[in-house]
């Protein structure tokens, strides 16, 4: 039996387009606000990333930043996260959930202590920004144990012989970084250039579901067309931000913005 | 946990970058796998080589301006009744702290490696003041990142960046200091390090900058003990080493070179910053037992809350308001080789009114949370104990502060 993330790709793929994820903060603006986006985009959504908030990220742009001390403020913990993905877990679209986060959070919580939260409330898949192969070896290892994929990252700087260790030590699914950048920066590289990086990881790597990240919007999700999934997530937290200081709903604005995402691929 | 004799401390971490198994390593993004790699590679190849080093040595001397001076604090010796103080001036160096030797290090490695533009961090703003001298000595291009408090409260150092031509970037998230700061420069280093290279300000972030700038303060420790020897004949029995620590990049070059005599002639004592006396934050991870965690690409102690955020800190001196603490200061705690205490920034200004009042030295407020355990410490010392301060930076960038904690008549001008 395939796993729920493998299954989401297969289903994307079966309609033939890229699957989409998106990403969300835990706790942004509120821990139930948070909860009731994550049900209202998954009527459009594959896979739902969701931002473990740290306050020293050092991969983060300023709109995750943003979210994440917005939660941080809010009183988010990592109990509430676990929390949170469990209720999610019991909705009517329920889609897989990936967290992602900081290394220190788990480090905090304790890895195994970290990974039976996770397997009880449900949760699909991790990515741990800051924790990079050969370093995520063991706990790779660790989450495969739990049925949880560790999902590998790969960025334009990767080499082609770790490229082809990272991929040999990855489970499910791979997740590569578009450009040299923080999350949210500007499509700086050309999309053709970053489908032919992404063309050499699914050469080395072809039955692994490959992501793309950074910079993708609904201006450029279009152009990404041949990947096996594309990762949206500052442009949504930013609607999160806009909506917020005009008084709007989040919930209905980044619905509407995840529901025209999904229409730009289908 | 042992530390080993004969090997230098930067290269007793393991194949992982971890000193002890446990602290530093590189918890870092992807992209920096390969730019952090590249580093390394070079770096192991320039720290032996003759070239480079004569290189480094005569940039040190004819631009730097070592050695320091060694001075002996004769009248706060007789006012204090016990050790004989001494002083290790590092504040003579070019620039007025020990930061230049890390910042020509990291541009002279910069130019090797062909980037143009360098980036950096600070805090109290030397870091950032002498990197803006060494990237315009050495031609390269420079930018600053600096907490939005820390630009308010050390003004004369932001100056001094702008006159050298750097781009000085203030840093709004978080607590709007030090630790902003350095993630802030980090995730710039993220998004251009194909062209552009970074200097951390101190012996903290991934492994590689933790051993490159403890391999350039060693030049203090160096330098004294020749100084020393000159003096005494020999390293003297009773031999006291006190240093302020932030992230601990003076201190581990005040004492490196003393790293594998017996602690019980050659003893290494930190101070961190104890933070105001009524506050319960601090700068000082070592002295209350503040737990293991990352922060900036390296495990170590680090001031955080249970669920793993790092904590606000608060410090009269921007250089020690930091949550953490080098992986290489976590070592020797552990090891037992050093031994670590905090001073309260009321003790602090006090150390600097009594300093400046018996002798001709102006510590800034860092060093002088130093001076402050040392003083107190040194009354119950026999007279042949030789206690040495490092005087690692001059109070002129604290002249708001100091003026308006002490008064106008602490202030000289400069």
């Amino acid at each position: 039996m395939l796993n729920p993330i493998s299954l989401a790709f297969k289903k994307a793929k079966n309609e033939r387009r890229p699957a989409l994820l998106t990403y969300t903060v835990a706790g942004d603006s509120s821990k139930k606000q948070s909860l009731e986006i994550l049900k209202s985009i998954s009527k459009y959504a594959d896979l739902l990333e969701i931002g473990v908030p740290h306050n020293t990220p050092v991969a983060d742009g300023g709109q995750i930043q943003t979210s994440s001390y917005r939660a941080i403020k809010n009183g988010i913990k990592m109990k509430d996260i676990f929390k949170i993905v469990k209720d999610f877990k019991k909705s009517k679209y329920s889609k897989p959930i990936i967290l992602m986060g900081y290394y220190n959070m788990i480090y905090q919580f304790g890895e195994n202590n970290f990974l039976k939260e996770s397997k009880k409330s449900g949760v699909n898949g991790l990515i741990v920004v800051d924790l990079p192969w050969p370093e995520n070896r063991m706990f790779s290892k660790k989450c495969k144990k739990n049925s949880i994929n560790f999902i590998q990252l790969l960025s334009p700087t990767t080499s082609n012989k770790r490229l082809k260790s990272i991929t040999k030590d990855s489970h499910d699914m791979i997740y590569y970084i578009s450009m040299l950048s923080t999350t949210g920066g500007k499509l700086k590289v050309s999309p053709k250039r970053i489908l032919q990086n992404y063309n050499k990881i699914k050469i080395i790597s072809p039955r692994k579901n490959c992501v793309i990240g950074f910079g993708i919007t609904e201006k450029t999700i279009s152009k990404f067309k041949s990947a096996d999934g594309l990762v949206v997530g500052s442009q949504i937290c930013k609607e999160i931000t806009r909506s917020l200081n005009n008084r709007q709903n989040p919930v209905i604005n980044v619905s509407k913005m995840v529901n025209k995402l999904k229409n730009k691929i289908s | 946990m042992k530390l080993k004799k004969g090997i230098p401390v930067i290269d007793q971490g393991n194949r992982l970058g971890f000193w002890g198994g446990k602290f530093g390593g590189n918890f870092v993004p992807e992209t920096l796998k390969k730019p952090i790699e590249d580093l390394e590679i070079l770096f192991n190849k320039l720290k032996n080589n003759s070239s480079f080093i004569k290189e480094r040595d005569a940039y040190f001397k004819n631009w730097i301006g070592v050695p320091t001076r060694f001075i002996k604090l004769n009248n706060l010796t007789k006012y204090v009744g016990g050790a004989q103080i001494w002083s290790k001036v590092v504040s003579d160096a070019n620039g007025g702290a020990h930061k230049i030797y890390n910042a020509t290090v990291h541009c002279l490695l910069a130019k090797r490696s062909g980037k143009k533009v360098i980036i950096g961090d600070t805090g109290a703003g030397y870091a950032g003041k002498m990197l803006s001298m060494a990237a315009k000595k050495f031609g390269l291009k420079c930018k600053i990142f600096m907490g939005a408090k820390d630009i308010k409260r050390q003004q004369p150092n932001v100056n001094a960046m702008k006159k050298n031509g750097a781009e000085v970037i203030p840093v709004y998230s978080g607590s709007q200091t030090l630790v902003d700061a350095v993630s802030e420069c980090m995730r710039y280093w993220v998004a251009n390090c194909d062209t552009t290279a970074m200097c951390v300000g101190s012996t903290v972030g991934p492994a590689i900058f933790v051993r490159i700038c403890g391999w350039s303060t060693s030049q203090i420790s160096r330098e004294l003990k020749l100084q020393l020897i000159n003096e005494f004949g020999t390293v003297p029995k009773k031999l006291k080493l006190y240093n302020c620590v932030g992230g601990g990049s003076s201190s581990f070059g005040f004492w490196n070179e003393f790293m594998d005599y017996d602690k019980k002639q050659v003893e290494f004592i930190g101070v961190e910053a104890g933070g105001p006396s009524k506050s319960q934050k601090h700068a000082a991870p070592l002295t209350y037992g503040s737990k293991i965690g990352i922060l900036h690409g390296a495990a170590q102690y680090v001031n955080q809350n249970s669920d793993g955020q790092i904590e606000e800190t608060e410090s009269i001196s921007a250089g020690l308001d930091y949550p953490g603490i080098s992986p290489l200061h976590c070592f020797l705690k552990d090891t037992k080789r050093a031994r670590y205490t905090a001073a309260s920034d009321e003790e602090a200004l006090k150390a600097y009114q009594i300093v400046t009042k018996y002798e001709d030295l102006r510590p800034s407020l860092e060093p002088s949370h130093a001076f402050s355990v040392a003083i107190k410490e040194a009354k119950k010392l026999s007279k042949d104990t030789i206690v040495v301060i490092n005087s690692c930076g001059d109070a002129y960038k604290d002249k708001k502060i100091l003026e308006k904690k002490l008064g106008k008549k602490y202030v000289k001008s400069n």
